[in-house]
């Protein structure tokens, strides 16, 4: 712990800003119910809701960053396996498997259903890495898309198991085996066994230890064998292969560990809404999660992080505040006669929220056009980008040298 | 020196299409030898590499490397079964640094498994610690130990044909096969991997060399075989091939 404390103090932000951005997440993660508690007055409630479905967020960017970012094989289907972990949580944690041709309902605790998921989805990941492997690029990114339709389609169809549209409702509430109450919730001073967690708080802290849990994991896995086994497939296959590196198993490995985060995201996703339905999990979800992860800095940890709560914030709550907004500036402003609808204008409320994705579509276009490897990028990145200047690298290393 | 195959090629016939590349070429590389292979451009001799890497298999013929068939073997197998190569055209993975590279080539020697690196267990950072050391002492090896961080594509030309040796070596082969390792030099860095090439051989590594440069050739090679039109056209010493008519006509044309 000293060395890494030692290590931060001594790197420069400027050159490498990771252990800065790192630093900052935690401590935004561990004091956002405070931050919640003052912005709202008292009832941080909904704010710690929004908290943990930016959370969902956030696993499934950290799993398609592993895909994309550190193996280099672009996938516009993750969605899918968000899918299966939230089916899968769905399907052994509620009263629907009775309701099915299997007529009897399994409720197996959510902590379980966590690691059980992420088996599901893992393996799915190999699944469906398996037919993509022998291709490339553009042609592996069709493919994924593909099964990214799939997979919501055939939760919608298959309806004697799936309930079709209609979802799945009703899941299992987490419960803790025992837990204790006291003052400081409002009870008695007891021990209370299955303890069943509705407090947003809860999800939130749950959350952040998924999130913890994987950002650790994977960055332990990017600095080892496998993650410079990717880095060398990203960069040129033929001669990863040539050097003994197994390019199958490298890459399909690749699609069950980014897989297997969904599966903790789906299955968080379903306990927390209780209800899972087809129309969650589609096409826009595999490319908010990409647009994420390139906004972020493809492959850097803590920028894919940054970029998924950025574009989370922009999405989900800059712009369906929009409308609001809009109305309230015009009245501040005097110009009242705006909020009213006339002729063709809709009034500025309603203009404001047809121009969302207008909106949404110009951050991005500006993001991209300022910084084009993305918020944080990792420095691999950051050289590919600046192919050209390089030339200063090199003059340093001949100072180091005569230095 | 012992005269132990360590490479038998057997009625080797590659084909693309109605091209045929390599046509019906056997040859042997004894252990501890450098042997060489030459020939004019498009004479097949990149595509016998990449038949015994495996990353083009060949259409019929055998390769024993140690007495055990690898032609077809994936060429992953092909580098963890102890032949590793270089390449005509520097393949280096250009966005990591000198040192990652090799640790990519110590990737089939290491032992963590999965499990090992997502919990950073003890074993493991121990291993990462040991391939570190060994990567370094590489470096040191090839003489460019002063580029260990920088990126690969930054380091002038020279200093990537020697990682690419270095990254080649790390995969700890007992068969290394150098795909024109002196292109574009200048006389003096000739000079020094012919030296190089002789202290891979002391430690052990049998070298399978494809070279343009005569010098280096005749200078270096205890054998050499001649390809042209992907046929075996002479096979001897240096001095035996030197003097081959066939080999002159296939070079400078026939006489008149």
């Amino acid at each position: 712990m000293r060395t890494w404390f030692r290590r931060v103090w001594e790197t420069d932000p400027r050159r490498d800003p990771n252990s800065v951005v790192y630093i900052l997440l935690a401590f935004f993660g561990l004091t956002f119910p405070i931050i919640a508690n003052v912005l709202s007055g008292g009832s941080p409630g909904f704010l710690l809701s929004v908290a943990g479905d930016a959370g969902v967020y956030l696993l499934l960017t950290l799993g398609l960053n592993v895909v994309v970012g550190m193996a280099g094989l672009l996938d516009l289907g993750y969605a899918a396996f968000f899918a299966i972990g939230a089916y899968t949580y769905a399907f052994i944690a509620s009263n629907h498997l009775a309701v099915t041709p299997l007529h009897t309902a399994l409720h197996v605790p959510f902590w379980i259903v966590l690691i059980i998921a992420l088996f599901v989805a893992a393996s799915f990941g190999v699944i469906l890495g398996a037919p993509t492997l022998r291709l490339r690029g553009d042609y592996l990114a069709i493919v994924t898309l593909g099964f990214g339709e799939i997979v919501p389609r055939v939760f919608k169809n298959a309806a004697t198991w799936t309930s079709g549209v209609n979802g799945i409702s009703a899941l299992d509430t987490p419960v803790l085996p025992f837990w204790i109450q006291g003052p400081w919730s409002g009870d008695r001073l007891e021990i209370v066994q299955n303890f069943k967690i509705f407090d947003p708080l809860a999800y939130y802290v749950i959350m952040l230890v998924l999130v913890v849990t994987c950002v650790v994991l994977v960055r332990n896995l990017q600095n080892s064998r496998m993650g410079r086994a990717w880095a060398a497939i990203r960069e040129d296959e033929v001669a990863a292969a040539a050097m003994g590196v197994n390019t199958v198993q490298a890459k399909l490995l690749a699609f069950a560990i980014g897989a297997a985060f969904s599966g903790f995201a789906g299955t968080f996703y379903g306990a927390k809404l209780s209800l899972v339905s087809p129309e969650n999990f589609g096409f826009s979800v595999s490319i908010t999660v990409l647009v994420m992860v390139v906004l972020g800095g493809m492959g850097n940890i803590p920028g894919v992080m940054a970029g998924s709560l950025l574009v989370y914030y922009v999405i989900f709550i800059l712009l369906p505040m929009l409308p609001d907004t809009a109305t309230s500036v015009a009245n501040a402003l005097g110009l009242s006669g705006l909020t009213q609808s006339s002729g063709d204008f809709p009034g500025i409320g309603e203009f404001a929220s047809r121009l969302k994705f207008l909106v949404f579509g110009l951050i991005l276009v500006v993001v991209m056009l300022v910084r084009p490897e993305g918020l944080l990028p990792s420095r691999e990145r950051q050289q590919e980008l600046k192919k050209g200047t390089h030339d200063d690298t090199i003059i340093e290393d001949v100072q180091a040298e005569v230095g | 020196m012992s005269e132990e195959t360590i490479l038998r090629l057997d009625h080797v016939v590659k084909r693309f299409g109605g091209l045929v590349a390599v046509n019906d070429v056997s040859f042997d590389v004894k252990k501890g030898e450098v042997f060489a292979l030459i020939g004019p451009n498009g004479a097949g001799k990149t595509t016998l590499f990449n038949g015994v890497t495996g990353l083009l298999p060949p259409t019929s013929g055998s390769v024993l490397f140690e007495g055990r068939e690898i032609a077809g073997t994936k060429p992953h197998k092909v580098a963890e079964l102890g032949i590793a190569r270089t390449f005509q055209n520097i393949r280096l993975f250009e966005y990591m640094t000198a040192l990652e590279n090799i640790l990519v080539g110590e990737h089939c020697r290491m032992r963590a498994k999965l499990w090992d690196s997502l919990f950073k267990l003890p074993r493991e950072r121990r291993e990462e610690q040991e391939v570190t050391e060994r990567a370094l002492e590489l470096l040191r090896f090839v003489g460019i130990e002063r580029w260990a961080n920088s990126y690969a594509r930054n380091l002038p030309y020279g200093g990537q044909r020697r990682l690419e040796i270095a990254r080649a070596l790390a995969t700890r082969p007992r068969l290394l096969l150098l795909d024109e390792p002196a292109a574009g030099f200048t006389p003096q860095e000739k000079v020094e991997l012919m030296r190089l090439v002789g202290k891979i051989l002391e430690s052990g590594v049998t070298v399978f060399l494809i070279e343009h440069d005569m010098k280096v050739v005749m200078g270096i090679s205890k054998r050499i075989v001649v390809l042209d039109h992907g046929e075996l056209i002479a096979e001897g010493t240096p001095d035996e091939v030197r003097n081959n008519p066939r080999v002159i006509e296939a070079y400078l044309g026939k006489q008149h």
